[in-house]
């Protein structure tokens, strides 16, 4: 396997517009004679499947929803970056790009990130028209705030649901598309393979979740934004749904896998409650430019926090330790999520943690509404308290909050190019799904920012300059009665019926709960040598175990949950090896990955850029086979590594 | 806890259906509804039944997905909440609880609690856009929009699109689905260009796909976990009222 990163010549500014000169354009009579295949209908899906059906082309786009508009980009909350500079506090394209580059602790592409920072105001733009309503100020004019560390007022927001507002954008531009005819939209439809005819994608296996019909579906390309693989770890803030299957799917059939084990792991979320817990929720981060996050300072308080035989306001103030305030003094609570989570974890692995299960730290709002009042608190995060009340049970007003970091997004994905295709040619990945711009540590409201990117400004373009160079002559021409159909298909069945035949004693869920618990474990905040191995001598085992005794009740022609959770866990229990071994591969710390070896005195990452600054980038290599592991080496020209303080 | 539970149990659409009871013995209170179920399932399996099919997936409230009338309640007892956030510390040890889907014809049931709820999509397709072509608007800052205007966008546009007001509605009405949108983009500069088209589409695709009148029960307002309001009904009249009486004079394109 060979990569190509097709990174344009020219200057960082320029490359963007230089390439998009160079690109072979479709005809817009020709545009009808192709069909793009969009497997997902979150932001990135959405945006592209509306703007190519726009465009002209036919569309088919995919969701395992029972609608577009309940993709898991609904569930953001914060808010979404652009290099606007509506605030007049300095900020720029340039200025955007370097964050994001430090942001991802020098491990993402410079020319990908900057193309970003560039295209961010478009978004802004494209979304207002469509009648997202971002918060405004009372002029008229948009409001913004500084988010996730940022020290420029950047992020635009529509109250705490700043990641639906943006979906429904999308989806009513898609809906629009839909209407016309452009658009032909597969609800409860689960892609579960990728067809390559002459090594390019040209369609995919896709199973009806309401019939249980395995349908082929041809296209001239095929785009997967299906969105993050959080649920390796089982709990996440990810939708029950979330899966890994597209992404993997399409790796085992040759599109290279980049820089798994970068997750990212969110500081701010509920505690667990215990056993029965099914996902974790987050509270936005906006709380901790308020709230003071802080554990007792010794053992015996936190004993009794926890079992409730003191209250936390009756911890005086010389028994707090106000960790990060401590540690990282000029960002205080609002220091980076990567080194706020481990901090929490530190905290509560000396046994100073809170909440029941003792993985806990308390977020306090007490100074906060002293100093401001409960009404003003109440108007910034009214909601975010009623959330939390009702999942909990406690008055935040009363009570500080108790927080533990949770799996929130992943960095890594299906490796791609400049032109966001993957190694198979005519494959595309958007949005989470790829690995492109966030290196090992995505800063807060670029998530957004990058499925929109990708959605309206990137793929419209480069899936074009695609079409263009395969011709007009080449333009419909793969049917699914292609024998390459017949075999994937059929790979298809075998393992539905194969999950269906074990009929042993043990639910899916059950496999996907040990799952998580083991990567959770070991590749989680803290990963060691002796820990990864030991991973996926586990992992090995367990899958070989969930292969012998799953059960899977019902049948495959029917509406069957337990078989699509069935074949997801299938998948992560794959997909989990390969997490741990890059994580293995990756000897240095940076961003979200932190290995304990190396880490300096005061327990802050280590990066190493003379051995470490690549991709890492996996290919498949058959079942059972350890991966080949290739390097797509990273150049700064503009962005210097430097050391990433927040002291 | 120890609950009772009645579970709406239909195997597809061509069969009839009926309430299966069940008994589930450790529950912990700070489980979540669907975690609740999530055990029943469990079990079910684990006794070698089938277990009962639900539609769910954020697990917290914004999604739109989670679909269950509890109790006779569309959503469950509490007011402003989902299914999913929906807590079992809301209900007492030894109760008995009955769980059905969306009752409603223009959302046929597929299998146990989950139905069809794309006549939804469709009312979205015929007009619930600002028709704007990707990569050709102007400067966001060019239209101001007064803070009170986009304010009222955004309670419109809180809607997650579950379908609990045609549940609860005896008419099976979507009026308050329908005048949210129609409120969102009617009220906002940038959609007043097809404000009339907009909502005469909307409303004819909401009579095509067979929903019910309004005839102001206000139990759709009750039971929204967004709590639209009824007023954004009275403004989808308003609205529709001036639109149909130019399309008389005048042909609306
Ligand atoms: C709780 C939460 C809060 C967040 N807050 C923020 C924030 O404030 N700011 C920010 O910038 N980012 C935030 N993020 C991250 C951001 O929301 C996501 O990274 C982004 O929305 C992902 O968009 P996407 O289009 O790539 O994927 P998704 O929105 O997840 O869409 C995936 C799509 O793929 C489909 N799909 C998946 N698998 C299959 C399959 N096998 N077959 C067919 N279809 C499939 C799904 O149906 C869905 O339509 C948050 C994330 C979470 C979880
Ligand atoms: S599952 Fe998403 S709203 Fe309930």
């Amino acid at each position: 396997m060979k990569l190509d990163s097709k990174i344009p010549a020219g200057p960082l500014s320029e490359k963007w517009s230089n390439h998009k000169f160079k690109m072979k354009l479709v005809n817009p009579s020709n545009r009808r004679k192709y069909h793009v295949i969009v497997v997902g209908s979150g932001l990135a899906g959405g945006a592209a499947a509306a703007s190519l059906g726009e465009m002209g082309y036919k569309v088919s786009c995919f969701c395992y929803q029972d609608s577009p508009r309940r993709a898991h980009s609904i569930a953001a909350q914060g808010g979404i970056n652009a290099a606007k500079n509506y605030q007049n506090d300095g900020d720029s394209v340039h200025r955007l790009f370097y964050d994001t580059v430090k942001g991802g602790d020098y491990r993402a592409r410079e020319a990908n990130v900057y193309r970003l920072a560039e295209v961010s105001s478009a978004i802004i733009d494209q979304c207002v028209a469509q009648g997202v309503p971002f918060a405004r100020e009372y002029g008229g004019l948009l409001a913004n705030r500084s988010f996730g560390g940022a020290q420029v007022a950047r992020t635009f927001y529509a109250r705490g649901q700043t990641g639906q507002q943006l979906l429904l954008g999308a989806y009513s531009a898609l809906s629009r598309q839909i209407g016309l005819g452009q658009v032909k939209m597969y609800n409860r439809h689960e892609m579960l393979d990728v067809v390559k005819v002459d090594g390019h994608a040209k369609g995919i296996i896709a199973r009806n979740l309401v019939t249980g019909q395995i349908e082929r579906h041809a296209g001239d390309c095929v785009v997967i934004a299906t969105g993050g693989y959080g649920n390796v770890f089982f709990l996440s803030t990810n939708a029950q749904g979330c899966n890994v299957t597209a992404a993997y799917r399409s790796y085992k059939r040759g599109a290279a896998f980049a820089n798994p084990c970068f997750t990212q792991i969110h500081p701010t979320c509920i505690p667990v409650h215990g056993d029965q817990q099914s996902k974790l929720t987050l509270m936005s981060e906006s709380l901790r430019n308020d709230g003071r996050i802080w554990v007792p300072n010794d053992t015996e308080t936190a004993k009794k926090l926890r079992t409730g035989s003191m209250n936390p306001n009756d911890v005086p103030e010389d028994a707090r330790d106000y960790f990060l305030e401590r540690k990282y003094p000029s960002f205080g609570n609002l220091a980076p999520r990567d080194i706020s989570s481990r901090a929490a974890k530190e905290a509560c692995d000396a046994g100073l943690g809170v909440a029941s299960t003792g993985l806990g730290v308390y977020l306090d709002f007490r100074d906060a509404i002293k100093r401001d009042g409960e009404q003003t608190i109440k108007e910034r995060y009214g909601n975010l308290f009623d959330m939390y009340q009702c999942i909990t049970g406690d008055n935040p007003y009363q009570v500080p909050m108790m927080i533990y970091p949770a799996v929130h997004y992943t960095m890594g994905g299906v490796w791609v190019d400049y032109n966001l295709e993957t190694t198979i040619p005519g494959l595309f990945a958007a949005g989470e799904a790829n690995f492109s711009d966030h290196g090992a540590n995505r800063l807060g409201a670029s998530a957004l920012m990058q499925g929109l990117a990708d959605g309206y400004f990137v793929l419209p373009y480069t899936i074009g300059n695609y079409l263009g160079e395969q011709g007009i002559a080449a333009a419909g021409k793969v049917t699914t009665d292609a024998p390459e159909f017949d075999a994937v298909e059929k790979d298809v069945r075998d393992r539905t019926e194969r999950l269906l035949a074990i009929k042993g004693k043990t639910s899916a869920r059950t496999f996907h709960k040990r799952l998580g618990d083991l990567i959770w474990e070991y590749c989680g905040m803290a990963r060691s040598k002796e820990g990864l191995e030991k991973a996926i001598a586990e992992i090995q085992a367990l899958r070989e175990e969930f292969w012998r005794d799953v059960r899977v009740p019902g049948e495959a022609d029917e509406l069957n949950p337990e078989l699509e959770r069935a074949g997801r866990v299938a998948d992560f229990l794959e997909f989990g090896e390969l997490m741990c071994r890059d994580a293995l591969m990756r000897d240095e710390s940076c961003g979200g990955h932190f290995r304990v070896e190396h880490q300096t005195e005061d327990g802050e990452a280590k990066r190493d850029d003379i051995n470490f600054s690549f991709v890492g980038v996996w290919e498949f290599k058959g079942e059972n086979v350890e991966p080949a592991l290739h390097r797509e080496a990273l150049d700064f020209e503009v962005a210097k590594p430097s050391v990433r303080s927040y002291k | 806890m120890k609950l009772t539970l009645k579970v709406w149990r239909q195997k597809n659409n061509q069969t009839l259906g009926r309430l299966e009871t069940y008994v589930l013995e450790e529950v912990s209170e700070d489980s979540s509804f669907l975690e609740m179920l999530d055990i029943l399932n469990e079990q079910l399996i684990a006794d070698g039944q089938t277990p009962v099919a639900f539609d769910h997936d954020c697990r917290e409230g914004i999604c739109g997905m989670c679909s269950l009338t509890i109790n006779g309640i569309p959503h469950g007892p509490d007011g402003g909440t989902t299914v999913c956030q929906l807590h079992m510390r809301r209900f007492n040890d030894g109760d008995t609880i009955t769980i059905e889907p969306w009752r409603a014809r223009p959302f046929p049931i597929i299998k146990d609690l989950v139905t069809d709820r794309s006549s939804f999509d469709h009312i979205m397709q015929a007009g619930g856009f600002i028709s704007v072509r990707t990569g050709s608007a102007i400067d966001a800052n060019e239209i101001p929009v007064p803070k009170p205007v986009a304010d009222y966008a955004m309670d419109a546009a809180a809607c997650i699109g579950c379908g609990a007001c045609v549940a609860a509605c005896k008419n099976a009405s979507a009026m308050l689905f329908t005048s949210a949108k129609v409120a969102q983009l009617n009220s906002l500069p940038q959609g007043k260009p097809e404000k009339d088209r907009r909502v005469l589409a909307m409303v004819n695709a909401m009579d095509e796909a067979g929903f019910g009148s309004c005839t102001n029960y206000g139990e759709c307002s009750a039971v929204c976990p967004k709590e639209i309001p009824l007023d954004m009904i009275a403004k989808l009249n308003r609205d529709y009222i001036v639109a149909q009486t130019k399309s008389i004079f005048t042909k609306v394109g």
